[in-house]
């Protein structure tokens, strides 16, 4: 179990590379999980050709949230908003290299589901966003 | 069952009586439960009465006049009697069977709370209510239009009894709340602040889900008006808890659910509502359970009350020092003089969820989040702590392995 808190995800946590906020963005979306208090607020910048340019994100909450956000982050960056719409579980679950029970596996989803919301332009996130 | 000697809990015994503390968890370490706060374990004997029940006695309670049914019904009932007596109740019809403590509290705001307040009418809780103490008055207030007010919590998780006086000039209906706080473990002065309600004229409920497995408590001596606690946080099953009320006040409260049992007579247009406590049990009933709570309050009895709370407050108070000597740590609540078995911390930069996935890591079993108690994080303004509570099987050798299990998540987190 303590292979949860891989050494990626415990540097990821403490020392976030896209940890902040964009100002101007063209898309952001902030929500919660309030069963344990994790927040996430996810800003994009996206070039003329749909394109995710940069990317930060803020927040607060377990290692495997705020590592799952920063992961995931690094993952879109360069990619057209289409193919951000199309991630799926299992790309956060092989961003994070572990596997997770149903209770952290909320944890670690959380950032996707803000992600989507977000590029989708939804007023809310949903579970449904995430599901394989 | 020959009781104890008041001097010290036969730990050793009391643990073997628990057949689940024998299991490893996290690759065969041993199991360290420290989640008692939520729910307890359950002792074999506990487990057998039910067992037996199932293979010897299964029949519906009431009315049937066959062996089985005349048994099911004298150990149903037999079961409210010990349950009565442990609370010191004068009658055990004054003890309602319900699911658990949040059923026993709508219960009283679904019958009590409809019939006797009114749009305007203030109801007092505290700001360290469990949401089973909290939400059942935010829907009446909804539907009524009462006004709440809070007794509000101190910086050193006590109730701020001054503040308390003040609300009492506004004369309030009903004064709920808990004897015992689930996160903070405060033990709050329940007969002062019964007294107090009284005398500005208002009706007195207390949320005993934490007091009653944990603290001698006598309803006579409380002068309390309702009481709600659970059987599976005090050694018993899931699925039955119990309400106390003054035999005039639950006498003059209409039905809760209606159905089967709760009725002397049923015509097609009308019913007539059976007499206490039958009137407030719509249906077949958690037979088996109750009979498990009636197994429990045995146990308990034969290990004395006193005994009871005298093990956790030694090892609360242990506890409070070895988790002070972690570095950065912080707990809340107050003194272990002023509180009951229960430790909730935070440790600075570690979530108090990944705290509790690495304590589990080393089979030692705490909570992390808000413990339905959301509105006292908020003013603590935290999103969540990590829980370690405490009960009779607890040893202090294990409080030092969740002392050895902090300093392994703050190696982990460096």
């Amino acid at each position: 179990m303590d292979d949860l808190y891989r050494q990626i995800i415990i540097e990821r946590y403490k020392t976030p590379l896209y940890r902040g906020e964009l100002d101007p963005h063209d898309i952001s979306f902030e929500d919660e999980n309030p069963l344990c208090g994790d927040h996430i607020r996810i800003d994009l910048r996206v070039d003329e050709n749909g394109i995710v340019s940069e990317a930060a994100f803020n927040g607060h909450g377990c290692a495997i949230s705020q590592a799952s956000a920063d992961l995931l982050l690094e993952s879109v960056i360069g990619k057209p908003l289409e193919e951000v719409k199309a991630l799926t579980k299992q790309d956060v679950l092989d961003n994070l290299g572990i596997e997770l029970g149903p209770v952290r596996l909320k944890c670690a989803l959380l950032p996707l589901k803000v992600l989507k919301a977000g590029v989708y332009g939804l007023g809310e996130a949903h579970d449904g966003l995430v599901e394989d | 069952m020959e009781k104890f000697q008041p001097a010290m809990m036969d730990l050793l015994r009391v643990r073997n009586d628990f057949p689940i503390l024998e299991r490893e968890v996290a690759s065969g370490k041993p199991l360290v439960y420290l989640d008692s706060t939520a729910t307890s374990q359950k002792p074999l004997s506990v487990i057998q009465s039910m067992d037996d029940y199932y293979r010897r006695t299964n029949a519906n309670i009431h009315r049937g006049v066959h062996t089985l049914a005349e048994e099911a019904t004298a150990a149903y009932e037999n079961a409210r009697e010990r349950i009565a007596a442990f609370i010191g109740a004068k009658k055990a019809r004054e003890v309602v069977y319900t699911r658990n403590t949040t059923e026993s509290i709508n219960l009283v705001a679904y019958t009590w709370g409809r019939k006797n307040l009114k749009a305007g009418d203030l109801v007092i809780l505290t700001e360290m209510e469990h949401h089973s103490n909290l939400v059942p008055w935010h829907m009446l207030a909804a539907e009524l239009g009462l006004r709440l007010e809070f007794i509000p919590v101190t910086g050193d998780g006590l109730l701020d009894l001054a503040a308390y006086r003040d609300l009492l000039t506004l004369s309030p209906r009903l004064v709920a709340f808990t004897q015992m706080s689930n996160v903070l473990g405060t033990i709050n002065p329940a007969k002062e602040i019964i007294a107090l309600a009284h005398q500005a004229g208002a009706v007195t409920l207390v949320d005993g889900a934490q007091s009653v497995p944990h603290l001698p408590v006598n309803v006579q001596d409380l002068n309390v008006d309702f009481l709600a606690f659970s059987a599976h946080k005090m050694l018993g099953p899931t699925g039955i808890g119990a309400l106390y009320g003054k035999e005039a006040l639950l006498d003059a409260m209409p039905p809760f659910l209606g159905g089967g049992d709760m009725i002397k007579k049923v015509h097609l247009r009308s019913f007539t509502p059976n007499d206490l406590p039958h009137k407030f049990e719509a249906g077949t009933p958690a037979i088996a359970e109750a009979i498990g709570f009636g197994a429990a309050i045995d146990y308990l009895n034969m290990l004395g009350m006193e005994n009871v709370a005298r093990h956790e407050h030694t090892i609360i108070s242990y506890a409070l020092e070895a988790l002070n000597e972690v570095d950065g740590l912080n707990v809340f609540g107050p003194s272990a003089e002023k509180k009951g078995g229960v430790a909730a911390f935070t440790l600075p930069g570690v979530h108090p969820h990944d705290v509790a996935q690495i304590l589990d890591s080393q089979g030692i079993a705490v909570r992390a989040g808000h413990h339905c108690a959301m509105p006292l994080h908020e003013k603590f303004n935290l999103p969540a702590t990590t829980r370690a509570s405490f009960y009779v099987y607890n040893t202090l050798e294990e409080v030092d392995l969740l002392v050895a299990g902090l300093h392994k998540v703050q190696e982990i987190f460096g």
